[in-house]
């Protein structure tokens, strides 16, 4: 009888996600651990115990509190870059080019709030726009030019990067490379709290960004599974031909899903540099890292937009810990390590659900044998 | 003038190489976005046998050079090939967190070893003034690099290994039609694995040659700027051809040189545009010249696709 009930569950397609992206940050975090180890054997442990606490490490609870709040100021954007990778994979399109989309959306925010000093709403909008155009001119090439939309988004995002460096270099400050910072220039066009930093020991960067980035995957959500538009989506990615026997107008659905993919993307800047978090440095030289590591967050969540809530999460809450690293002994960029090796490890999540559903399939015949035995 | 050619070769050399790279990999069918990341594992084992070595005979420096590096680039590749090729894994995922993976790998490596040399110092810089004297040939202000000639070379290897040989014409074909290549006794996933390693070995190379162009010490926070993506452009704007694509690198290199030394020529200097312009530049062009060949493509049709034997 317990076995029966085990295998039913492991039969369960939600579950067995579950299990995989477990199993990708159990080796991830072990992999980690060994160069931890190799770098350091003293305090390898304690390292590793670092990263995973992040905020945890403050002994007062108001200070963990305030730094919790920083981790999701940061979660939000990385939703976002993940949602809009998500949405597009489900149209069988992988958008790179969220990495791009995403800073065209910080200097459409930041050139909108700096330059022509515009509220907040009008900025958002802005960022919106922006990622909207370059996921639209992704979404035209790969419909009616037959160009593979991963080559092109690559090509857009270094395009969008140089485009915002020169654009932003009219808003960044005199003897930095850093733009100017919003609260100073232009509180007005700093996303709202409502209350929320009081509820994180007056982190003022907590706004109203948090609550919405995990509304807008609930939506997407809704959209993709309850929605025909979603149903045309899924249907164009499974099988375009199919689709467009079916009378769904598949050149149409690519074009809307970059766009909002790129929508998505976009909005995703606006809700970091928007809060003043961040200020954009004009002479970086590459791409930031949000949107590729979107494409982490969506495969550990799993392609479902919940399970990339929470996966945005852990990501970012390991990327934070391993700041507390102790900078004499350990480069922080170990964290960013231990996410590679998980997104890499993301790639064995098929081999491990089929070796998952073939070891249940072998049981059951094994069962099924046993019970024809008895009969005989 | 002189820096502008002397630029321009090093970039086309680097371009090439990492292109050609691309190219072995696409035609066996494995799509392989992880360039940049193999470029920086490349340049990463170079430029730490270059520090150690300071100091060496000259060509024995050089060779040493070139060999470790191609060969951590070969070895990097390997992770896309045990995914990509045995576990069947989604390409373009595993090749983006092999960018990832080597950009964070780098740096805590060289960190590490400045930390452990010095505790205070926490850069991801190494440095290789002395041993970078044996990679250039002076003809008065002309520098010419060694490396220059070892791309040429591997640029006649490449079109002869493709299509005057048994094994690339395999190769070819395991990209354009798998199935059909397996039915004539050609195994895929050894090929597969050719043309991966290949690919790797070159991109590794292309590595170290990047980040000794000019400079004589490298931070490895920075990876390699892009140059294993716009090698990807390179790519295909050379339709997957070697000498095709030795055209396209000379052209993107000559506009990423302009980039570096647009200030020296007075009429560029006079139009006063930004830097950033001309760093654009390949990347606009590519993506037009795609816009209006990508309708006839010349890429080979089984790229990007896990070979399943029991497909037809």
């Amino acid at each position: 009888m317990m076995k029966k009930q085990k295998t039913a569950i492991l039969e369960n397609e939600a579950f067995l996600s579950v299990i995989s992206s477990f199993l990708c940050i159990v080796i991830g975090l072990f992999l980690g651990f060994l160069v931890l180890l190799i770098i350091n054997p003293a305090s390898a442990a304690e390292g590793i115990v670092t990263i995973l606490k992040n905020y945890l490490i403050y002994p007062s609870k108001p200070a963990a509190l305030k730094y919790f709040g920083s981790t999701l100021v940061k979660t939000a954007p990385l939703l976002m870059c993940a949602l809009s990778i998500q949405f597009c994979y489900q149209a069988g399109l992988f958008n790179i080019g969220a990495a791009g989309q995403y800073v065209a959306g910080a200097g459409a925010a930041l050139y909108g709030a700096l330059y022509f000093k515009l509220p907040w709403l009008v900025c958002l909008l802005m960022a919106v726009a922006a990622g909207v155009i370059l996921g639209c001119i992704a979404g035209i090439l790969k419909a009616y030019f037959n160009v593979n939309e991963v080559i092109c988004g690559i090509m857009l995002n270094w395009i969008g990067l140089y485009l915002v460096n020169m654009l932003l270099v009219r808003v960044k400050e005199a003897t930095s490379p850093y733009t100017l910072g919003v609260a100073r220039t232009n509180p007005s066009a700093l996303l709202p709290t409502m209350g929320l930093d009081r509820l994180f020991s007056n982190n003022k960067y907590v706004t109203i960004a948090v609550p919405l980035s995990v509304l807008i995957a609930i939506l997407i959500w809704i959209v993709l599974n309850k929605t025909v538009m979603g149903y045309e989506i899924r249907g164009t990615g499974l099988n375009r031909d199919a689709a467009r026997y079916a009378g769904m107008k598949e050149k149409r659905n690519i074009i809307m899903t970059l766009a909002i993919g790129g929508a998505l993307a976009g909005l995703g800047a606006a809700f970091l540099y928007l809060t003043g978090y961040e200020q954009w440095s004009t002479t970086q030289s590459s791409v930031p890292g949000m949107g590729f590591n979107g494409i982490a967050a969506t495969f550990l969540g799993g392609l479902d937009p919940i399970g990339t809530v929470f996966a945005s999460y852990f990501i970012q809450h390991i990327t934070g810990g391993g700041s507390y690293l102790d900078k004499t002994v350990y480069p922080s960029q170990i964290s960013d390590l231990i996410s590679a090796i998980i997104i890499y490890l993301c790639g064995f999540v098929l081999f491990f659900k089929l070796s998952i559903n073939r070891r249940v399939a072998a049981s059951k015949e094994a069962q099924r044998a046993e019970k024809g035995g008895d009969k005989a | 003038m002189i820096l502008l050619i002397q630029y321009t070769l090093l970039f086309a050399s680097v371009l090439m190489l990492v292109a050609l790279g691309g190219c072995f990999s696409e035609h066996s069918g494995v799509i392989n976005l992880g360039l940049e990341g193999t470029m920086v594992m490349g340049a990463l084992g170079g430029a730490l046998t270059m520090k150690y070595m300071s100091g060496a005979y000259g060509p024995v420096i050089f060779f040493t050079v070139v060999l470790v590096s191609s060969l951590s680039g070969l070895a990097y590749s390997a992770l896309l090939g045990v995914a990509g090729i045995r576990f069947g894994a989604d390409q373009t995922l595993v090749g983006t967190a092999m960018n990832m993976l080597a950009a964070a790998l780098a740096t805590v490596i060289v960190k590490s070893i400045n930390v452990a040399e010095n505790p205070d110092n926490v850069s991801s810089t190494v440095q290789y003034v002395q041993a970078k004297k044996a990679l250039v040939y002076r003809i008065k202000g002309f520098q010419f690099n060694w490396f220059t000639l070892v791309a040429l070379i591997l640029l006649i290897c490449s079109w002869i290994v493709l299509y005057k040989t048994r094994f690339g014409l395999r190769l070819m074909a395991c990209g354009e039609h798998p199935q059909a290549a397996d039915s004539v006794g050609i195994n895929v996933r050894k090929m597969r694995w050719a043309g991966v390693l290949i690919s790797g070995f070159l991109a590794g190379l292309g590595g170290i040659v990047y980040i000794t162009a000019g400079v004589s010490e490298w931070k490895f926070e920075t990876g390699v700027a892009g140059f294993g993506f716009l090698s990807l452009a390179v790519m295909i704007f050379g339709q997957w051809k070697p000498v095709n694509i030795a055209l396209a690198a000379l052209l993107f290199g000559f506009f990423r040189a302009l980039s570096n030394v647009y200030s020296g020529f007075d009429f560029l200097a006079a139009l006063n545009l930004p830097g950033s312009v001309y760093n654009m530049m390949p990347y606009v062009i590519s993506l037009i010249v795609l816009a209006f060949t990508s309708g006839n493509s010349r890429a080979p049709k089984a790229e990007g696709i896990p070979y399943d034997k029991s497909e037809r």
